[in-house]
């Protein structure tokens, strides 16, 4: 899922100083995962940023809400009752839910309160790694669900590179070496075989976004 | 204790544990020793049930100090519930640092049941504290 954090408070202070009343929006995915952005977080913040003004004698009115998404119409339009007399919009979704809510509220500000930071996994409570890059043509069949474009630092589809020592990256040591991770996790399928076929270099023109952003049709689902 | 006009009696919200912090409240009381003159006593059945939010909530309605009084470490009944109240207080503290609230309005104090001076005796010294931090500024009331 996306895994995101939340900006500094003091950013987020200074983009709601032209703002006396605002809605604050959580959502019910992945910020509600990586507790950045759910409904917990909602509160909290709020009551975080109605202290700071209070001790300006600037008081902060605050909506608060928190749809299951914010990244689709349908769930945007949650907003729709509690926009009269707010001045702006503070989302806690990611870029997407942010542009969704901004391009559904056209009149009003909607700010980011969070930043996304990857996509990845929960590793543990509280801990979260980056897995996937969204590079648009996954190899993981060759490199036994272990992937070299989010988890190696040269991002080297066909290591090992010479600089891996005793399993971890010689770019960040405490990281571990993404291609051992793929030798021995091929090794425990029996597909060890797969590191002689030669990855090719990625097309990062028409499968990335290096050609600008993407867009993806399913003619069949229009209706 | 001091009290009597013109003497700042701080608001203090005691979020108590009732396996330690609620019957140390009680043997205060039966010992009549002298408890902070604005009080206000929030029972729960463990510290971890105490969410943040509940923590910057109550300073933000008003309180001018927060104590959690909780069971020590080792002997929560629910375990590790005052382990994590520990945790979401110190998270509390280092969010409101970023906006200028002193650590201090915001503490835990670990106790058995049977610890009612114990009880007083922070009660006591978080006053004269919070009497030297003067009101708390972020509070709705200002």
């Amino acid at each position: 899922m996306i895994k995101a954090e939340q900006k500094p408070i003091e950013e987020i202070l200074g983009y709601l100083e032209p703002y006396g009343k605002i809605i604050l929006s959580g959502c019910g995915a992945c910020v509600t995962v990586c507790h950045s952005g759910g409904e917990k977080e909602v509160a909290l913040l709020a009551e975080s940023l109605k202290m700071a003004r209070n001790k300006d004698a600037k008081p902060l009115e605050i909506v608060e809400i928190t749809p299951a998404r914010q990244c689709e119409p349908e769930f945007a339009a949650e907003l729709g009752d509690l926009v009269e007399g707010a001045e702006a919009i503070l989302s806690l979704s990611c870029g997407v839910g942010v542009q969704t809510l901004a391009r559904t509220y056209g009149a009003m500000a909607v700010l980011p309160g969070v930043n996304v930071v990857f996509m990845g996994e929960t590793v543990m409570h509280g801990q979260w790694e980056e897995r996937c890059q969204a590079c648009g043509n996954c190899i993981l069949e060759k490199t036994g669900g272990v992937c070299p474009i989010a988890r190696c630092a040269k991002q080297l589809l066909n290591g090992p590179c010479g600089g891996s020592s005793r399993g971890k990256c010689e770019i960040k040591r405490e990281t571990d070496c993404a291609w051992q991770m793929i030798f021995d996790r091929l090794k425990t399928l029996g597909q060890l075989h797969k590191l002689t076929e030669i990855i090719p270099a990625k097309n990062w023109g028409t499968e990335s976004r290096d050609m600008g952003p993407r867009r993806m049709v399913r003619e069949d689902l229009k209706v | 204790m001091e009290t009597g006009p013109g003497i700042f009696n701080p608001k203090i919200i005691a979020f108590c544990c009732e396996q330690s912090g609620i019957p140390a409240l009680e043997m205060a009381e039966s010992a009549k020793l002298e408890l902070a003159a604005n009080l206000e006593v929030r029972p729960v059945p463990c510290a971890g049930r105490i969410e943040t939010v509940f923590l910057l909530q109550a300073l933000e309605n008003g309180a001018d100090g927060v104590l959690v009084f909780a069971c020590h470490e080792e002997n929560c009944q629910y375990l590790r519930g005052n382990i994590r109240a520990k945790s979401r207080l110190s998270y509390a503290q280092d969010r409101l640092a970023r906006i200028g609230l002193e650590k201090e309005r915001l503490e835990i104090c670990n106790l058995a049941a049977n610890c009612g001076k114990k009880f007083a005796e922070v009660l006591k010294d978080k006053v004269e504290q919070l009497r030297k931090l003067g009101p708390n500024p972020f509070s709705r009331r200002h």
